[in-house]
């Protein structure tokens, strides 16, 4: 899904520029949090969903695309909406490559995550070296969204994205 | 108003408003970093499903009784969690024993919530399943690290989950509410979940070399309003801010 058919072309542009203040080299776009974004008599309405219940990025995202919109002379109208709930497939290739670059491990399909997690498995590679040798240190990062990983080989710590589904 | 509705989700809500507060206790206490994040994480997660809750009950009832109003300007016999998420973090095995056994819970309610014929209620349900789910492994993890250590940890795990057996039994007590929604197919009777529960905190107690409780005597009374001792230190410290300035706003 790297073009959502829901969000006005005109728009994207704009709202590209927001992104997740907890990780800023990701565009709301990227991050799929964004699901609906039209244009009604020179308002724009947007539709966006949390990507937890608890995340508190999401009322200074919605504060951060009025005022976007509002310099790109849009009136706006930003709505929270919670189904269906969001899931980490909808993070862009794009996006995927931007958490990596910015050292967070992008997230693995749902039955690798789940091995990972539960340490049966080496599969997340480090952001660092690219190693696959690297070990689960807590399910819990520095966000809810992420878990805390460490490298066997080069022994930084980082970040990894947990699949959500 | 649909009044057994509004007290339905206000059941749900306070279950989660009053453990995220008890784990939001331990931020910067945790017994190690990783554990301190990932108690507060989950405490973040809960107090998100409770705005959830809480912003579908206030329009209910009117915009002008607000989410904040519902969270912090209750009084104690106001509130309808049960008693086993209000229990004190007495130490580490306790929190663990604490969690495990509502996540376990909060799961199965969960899942039937998903079919709720309420699309608010399914919508939550929904999107805080996903989130439930990691609260699981990690309690569950924990519970298995520790039943499965040392002595020690096994007779403090142990010691833990003896303790709090007692508030399990109420989990499963309908109140009028849960009772009169479940009708509707809008919420559900848990009734119906306690043999499910039993046999699923069995089976992982057994995988942690833990026993399970045999005691048949059981404590109930926080989902009608009746609490232990414990809830209004805990609400004194929640609500302190909002009733020192009213109305005051981050
Ligand atoms: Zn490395």
């Amino acid at each position: 899904m790297e073009q959502n058919s829901s969000i006005d072309t005109t728009l994207y542009p704009i709202l590209e520029q927001v992104s997740d203040p907890e990780i800023p080299v990701l565009s709301i776009l990227d991050m799929g949090v964004v699901r609906k974004a039209i244009i009604e008599n020179n308002t724009a309405f947007i539709e966006i969903t949390p990507t937890y219940s608890g995340c508190p990025a999401m009322d200074v995202i919605a504060d951060d695309i009025t005022a976007a919109l509002k310099h790109a002379g849009f009136k706006s109208k930003v709505k929270l909406i919670l189904a269906p709930a969001w899931t980490t497939d909808w993070i862009t290739a794009r996006g995927r490559k931007a958490l990596e670059d910015y050292g967070i491990a992008a997230p693995l399909d749902a039955e690798a995550d789940k091995a990972v997690l539960l340490g049966n498995k080496q599969l997340v590679k480090c952001t660092n070296c690219g190693s696959n040798n690297t070990h689960l240190v807590s399910q819990f990062g520095s966000t809810a969204c992420k878990a805390l990983f460490k490298c066997n080989d080069c022994q930084e710590p980082f970040d990894y994205f947990k699949c959500l589904k | 108003m649909n009044t057994n509705l509004y007290n339905y989700i206000l059941g749900l809500a306070d279950n989660s408003l009053i453990l995220g507060q008890r784990l939001g206790e331990l931020c910067g206490h945790g017994p190690t970093l990783e554990t301190d994040i990932a108690l507060t994480n989950i405490a973040l997660d809960l107090l998100g499903q409770t705005r959830s809750y809480y912003q579908y009950a206030s329009s209910l009832k009117g915009e002008e009784y607000t989410e904040d109003d519902i969270a912090f300007l209750r009084t104690e016999r106001e509130y309808v969690n049960c008693l086993l998420v209000e229990q004190p973090n007495t130490d580490f095995a306790y929190t663990i024993a604490r969690q495990f056994l509502f996540d376990s819970y909060h799961l199965l309610v969960l899942t039937e919530l998903q079919k709720s014929t309420d699309l608010t209620i399914s919508a939550i349900a929904k999107k805080s399943i996903k989130e439930v789910n990691y609260h699981y492994r990690f309690s569950s993890d924990w519970l298995k690290r520790l039943g499965d250590g040392t002595e020690i940890s096994k007779e403090k795990m142990q010691e833990a989950i003896n303790s709090l057996w007692t508030y399990t039994n109420e989990l499963f007590l309908p109140t009028e509410a849960e009772l009169a929604i479940s009708e509707s197919g809008v919420g559900v009777n848990p009734e119906v979940l306690k043999a499910k529960y039993y046999d699923m905190v069995q089976n992982v107690l057994e995988e942690s070399c833990l026993e399970t409780p045999e005691s048949k005597w059981f404590q109930k009374g926080g989902k009608q309003g009746i609490h232990s001792e414990h809830m209004g230190y805990l609400l004194s410290d929640m609500q302190y801010m909002q009733r020192a300035y009213p109305n005051m706003k981050w």
